[in-house]
């Protein structure tokens, strides 16, 4: 008569699993946030006091950071233009974050005022931002998903009717896979996005690195475990393994500054001290 | 005063805004290239300087760029400060160089004061307005959260108010926190009656054992959800049967918080389930159990292996019952089956017996516990007492009788399947023994025989085909001159694991079972064969060959034909065949074996009768035949022996019918002759020929043809 009981071990793991999958129910502005404390670094009062602490605790263990996020906006900014100019006019922009100024969609439509952009972020109050400050922009649209669940993504992001799944979308990852870490399995998440668009598309992918970095740099990352998230440093093979075997855009995968800067004048002397790795590939024809 | 005042140099705003850039674009974030921003920060030193030199002075241009910087997101407070400064130190020598003019610092400061009063204001706008954006959101996205959470919740309530199945929460002492309606209904208390009580109160004498283990399992965090079937007890005291599912709740680290259960009412379910439980294990007609709760509880005896424990069964079926059936019709036979089973049940259940009806008319009853001595006769017997009272039915008095067979053995010795196949030997037992209302005791000895038997009789057929019968030859002589005459062709079967069996062994089986025809056949052409290649050798010795053809082959209309193909095949001469035949086959009636015998001779073979004396032959009807030899049975001789005054007797017999086979022109062969003596007072009856182990017992044909040869040499 018991017959159908499950065996304990069974349930624990899958209520675990889960749990881990689960969008967060409740929005807690006891802590900080990744994307408010980015924010903050890049000039914005999109924030909450203990966000500020947070960011002021960093840039005092690290003045380099505020530079490092300044660095990754700029990153991000010239990838899309550029990827506008090559054509593309969609894009899936995950881990968006709140967009102070320098949007992908100002950026993009800014070149092309048909552009289409689905914002993706896990955090509720990112969402709510990105919805009221895109209300009248009717070419996006705002998801509330987690990057570990690309299934969820993609068929929400479906859902939206802005993007054509079947030609060539900007799949945008500046500053998020770091928070995913190993046991989440990143590989197979970036094989399952780049899976899910069609040749010609490109893949833009910004990453944290401990390569050639200060001690202190390293402590800092500790601190945004904090945040809701820990991130996780990466190796630039680490990184370019996530394009998998699609073509990578000149210059590569490099210390973020280097990639394609506007004028050789902003390159710093020490391209590495901002502590990421960017680059854009591009899928090839199948086959 | 427009003439006067000096050109503003594009290049150099453009130098200003090229140290402007320099100087903020690495301390903010700009969304724009420094190309970009060098261009509208030229813009922006034109303005001012044009601000500067204009004839009629404002500082709005200033306050205005002031606006402009922070929009452009320039808002570091070290933009403001080298904004500030430089206006100061480089925006005339740069943009306007010569420029003089008697206000000149005046202006200059309240430039100053508009560009920082700008920033100021456009900085606390902006911060209150995105103060006010990310706060909205956050309350959005928290309404939001708190919504589909209580949209979840109302979700919840819906389901629990309004759900069928019962649901309770207990929290981990098992006080019950809520419960359902449909709870409360089921057990019928309400729900405040159940928010007091404490789930261990409702525990149930009938519960299954380990069921408030598994309840322990569960609060403990061991496991997240047991499903039984468990019984309560309602506020009335009346039973409800429930199939429970209670699950684990648990608080975000893994911790156990609180149960659910479920609970759906299956009393009626169950008792449907009783009640088909009924169905399956009882006889409609009777109400008797049927066999499968018969052989359920026969099963559970013969596990009961403790102690050297005997069971026994009787196997109970009526006499005659399909003639009762068949001429008083199947509502009598009914009728009469229900009287039976209520006496048997009456019998039997008395003495806390099982009664069941197996089918038909066939009942048993199971003893759980017997001696040795034989309780279960006693059994069988009080059973065939209550069904010999005669049964009233309409106007229909039935005697009726049964038959038993009875099986009483420990429960160690075979399975229940064993049991019963004994139980139905003995019962044909019983029923063999001719009568009706009798009792077979099982005798494991007996049915061992039968079991070889029909072992045998099931293997002959494949004999056959493989060639395992083999045919020996016994000589017949002649008492005159000691020749021999004849050779009695007798049949053995080869077995590969039971060696070499007499025709006593199987013969019989093989008239069951219809086989003698064939291996009738078979010894005939074989013996035919064999005597066809000793005339061809020993021409002169005219040896005959003699062969027992059984009843059956008699009376079947082929056997001429088969006889004369034997012959055909075997150029045997005719009158070298003997057929012998015994006093049972030719009595059968109507005439037929007389008719087929004349058909035989009339083939010119020689016929005899074997085994003479042992049958009731009628002497007339012998004349009748075409019979050529009588062959004395075995006993006559036997009985003929010296010293023994009952061979007077025998000698006397003997005498008799050699002189009657004599007076009907028929000739004598006496069997079993062991002894010389025998063989001389044979002779000296005029007994004309004899066969035994005096002459020889059966051989193999080499045998035979060795004494052919041996014979026909010289003095032999
Ligand atoms: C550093 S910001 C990057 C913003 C923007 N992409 C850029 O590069 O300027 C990282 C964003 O990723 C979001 N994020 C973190 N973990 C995430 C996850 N598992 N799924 C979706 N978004 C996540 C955070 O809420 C945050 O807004």
């Amino acid at each position: 008569m018991l017959g159908r009981d499950h065996e304990p071990s069974d349930i624990e793991r899958r209520r675990t699993m889960e749990q881990s999958r689960a969008l967060p129910t409740e929005v807690d502005l006891s802590r900080p946030s990744a994307a408010r404390v980015y924010d903050y670094f890049l000039g914005g009062a999109h924030n909450f006091e203990i966000d500020r602490q947070l960011a002021q605790q960093i840039a005092a263990m690290t003045p380099n950071l505020a530079d490092t996020m300044r660095a990754g906006r700029a990153f991000l900014r010239r990838a899309v233009a550029e990827l506008t100019r090559l054509g593309v006019d969609q894009y899936l922009d995950i881990g968006s974050g709140i967009p102070t100024v320098g949007n992908v969609h100002e950026v993009a439509q800014g070149i092309n005022p048909k552009a289409r952009i689905v914002y993706v972020d896990i955090d509720p109050v990112a969402v709510a931002h990105s919805r009221s400050i895109l209300e009248d922009n009717p070419l996006t649209a705002v998801i509330q998903a987690d990057v570990r669940d690309p299934a969820h993504i993609l068929s929400e992001a479906r859902e939206t009717g802005l993007l054509d799944f079947t030609k060539p979308i900007g799949v945008l990852l500046a500053g998020i896979v770091h928070f995913v870490p190993d046991s989440d399995d990143p590989d197979r998440l970036m094989a399952a996005l780049r899976d899910a668009v069609p040749p010609g598309s490109y893949l833009v992918i910004s990453h944290s690195t401990y390569e050639d970095q200060p001690q202190e740099m390293l402590d800092a990352q500790k601190l945004s475990a904090r945040t809701a998230t820990e991130i996780t440093l990466r190796s630039k093979a680490q990184v370019s393994a996530y394009f998998g075997d699609w073509e990578l855009l000149e210059p590569g995968v490099v210390h973020m500054p280097l990639w394609r800067p506007d004028s050789p004048d902003d390159v710093d002397d020490q391209p590495e001290r901002f502590g990421a790795f960017g680059g854009v590939a591009r899928k090839p024809a199948a086959g | 005063m427009a003439l006067s005042a000096p050109e503003i140099s594009t290049s150099g705003a453009q130098r200003y805004a090229g140290r402007w850039t320099h100087a903020i674009a690495r301390r903010a974030f700009v969304p724009m290239t420094s190309e970009q921003v060098q261009e509208l920060l030229t813009g922006h030193a034109v303005r001012l300087a044009q601000a500067l030199a204009a004839e009629e002075f404002s500082a709005e241009p200033a306050r205005e760029v002031g606006r402009a910087l922070v929009e452009a997101n320039l808002t570091e407070p070290d933009t403001l400060g080298w904004s500030l400064r430089a206006l100061t130190e480089h925006l005339v020598d740069d943009v306007v160089p010569g420029l003089a003019l008697p206000d000149q610092a005046a202006r200059l400061t309240r430039l100053q004061a508009a560009l920082a009063e700008g920033f100021a204001w456009a900085l606390r706008d902006r911060t209150f307005a995105q103060q006010e954006r990310i706060s909205r959101s956050a309350w959005e996205a928290r309404n939001e959260a708190e919504q589909a959470l209580r949209d979840s919740e109302a979700r919840f309530r819906a389901v629990f108010s309004g759900a069928a199945i019962g649901i309770g929460i207990g929290d981990l002492t098992g006080q019950i926190v809520d419960v359902n309606q449909s709870f409360a209904d089921m057990l019928g208390y309400s729900r405040d009656e159940l928010r007091e009580l404490n789930v261990s109160t409702l525990f149930h004498d009938g519960d299954a054992p380990g069921i408030w283990e598994l309840y322990e399992d569960l609060i403990e965090g061991k496991r997240d959800r047991v499903r039984i079937e468990k019984r309560y007890f309602r506020k009335d005291g009346s039973e409800l049967w429930t199939d429970l599912a209670v699950t684990l709740i648990r608080h975000d680290d893994g911790r156990p918080r609180f149960t659910v259960a479920m609970v759906q009412d299956i009393t009626e379910r169950y008792a449907l389930q009783q009640r088909l439980r009924f169905q399956a294990l009882h006889d409609p007609l009777t109400g008797l159990p049927n066999r499968t709760l018969f052989f359920e509880r026969l099963e559970a005896v013969l596990q009961d292996r403790e102690h050297d424990r005997r069971v026994g069964v009787c196997f109970l079926d009526l006499d005659g019952f399909k003639a009762i059936n068949d001429a008083l019709g199947h509502d009598v036979g009914d009728q009469l089956l229900i009287v039976v089973a209520r006496r048997l049940a009456e019998a039997g259940a008395g003495a806390g017996h099982l009664v069941a009806r197996m089918g038909g008319d066939e009942f048993v009853i199971l003893v759980e516990d017997v001696d040795e001595e034989g309780t279960a006769i006693e059994v069988a017997e009080s059973a065939l007492r209550a069904v010999a009272d005669p049964v009233y039915i309409g106007a229909n008095q039935l005697a009726v009788s049964a038959s038993v067979g009875v099986v009483d053995r420990f429960v160690t010795e075979g399975t229940a399947a064993d049991l019963m196949k004994a139980a139905d030997t003995t019962l044909y037992w019983a029923k063999a023994e001719g009568g009706r209302g009798r009792w077979a005791r099982y005798d494991p000895e007996r049915a061992a025989r039968e079991a070889t038997s029909t072992a045998l009789a099931a293997a002959l057929p494949a004999a056959l085909a493989r060639d395992e019968f083999v045919v020996e030859y016994q000589p017949i002589v002649s008492l005159g001159n000691g020749g021999m005459r004849a050779v009695e062709a007798l049949i053995r079967w080869q077995h590969p694991t039971l060696g070499l069996l007499s025709p006593d062994q199987f013969i019989g089986l093989a008239e069951e079972t219809g086989l003698i025809i064939r291996l009738g056949q078979w010894v005939l052409e074989r013996s035919c064969a064999e005597a066809g290649r000793w005339h061809k050798e020993f021409p002169r010795a005219r040896l005959m060959v003699s062969v027992n053809l059984s009843a059956r082959q008699v009376s079947d209309p082929e056997i001429v034909d088969q006889v004369a193909g034997a012959l055909r095949h075997s150029g045997l001469p005719p009158d070298l065949l003997q057929l012998e035949l015994t006093e049972s086959a030719l009595m059968a009636p109507g005439g037929e074996p007389v008719r087929a015998l004349r058909r035989l001779a009339s083939t010119g073979v020689r016929l005899a009768i074997d085994d003479f004396g042992t049958g009731y032959s009628n002497l007339a009807y012998l004349r009748q035949l075409p019979i050529h030899t009588l062959k004395l049975a075995g006993p006559f001789v036997d009985g003929m022996r010296a010293q023994d005054p009952a061979s007077v007797v025998a000698e006397r017999i003997v005498d008799a019918l050699v002189r009657l086979a004599h007076a009907l022109g028929l000739s004598v062969t006496a069997e079993s002759v062991e002894t010389l003596e025998q063989v001389e007072r044979l002779t000296a009856l005029g007994c004309d020929s004899g066969q035994g182990r005096h002459f020889g017992t059966p051989a193999a044909p080499a045998t035979i043809a060795e004494l052919l040869r041996s014979a026909e040499m010289p003095g032999g």
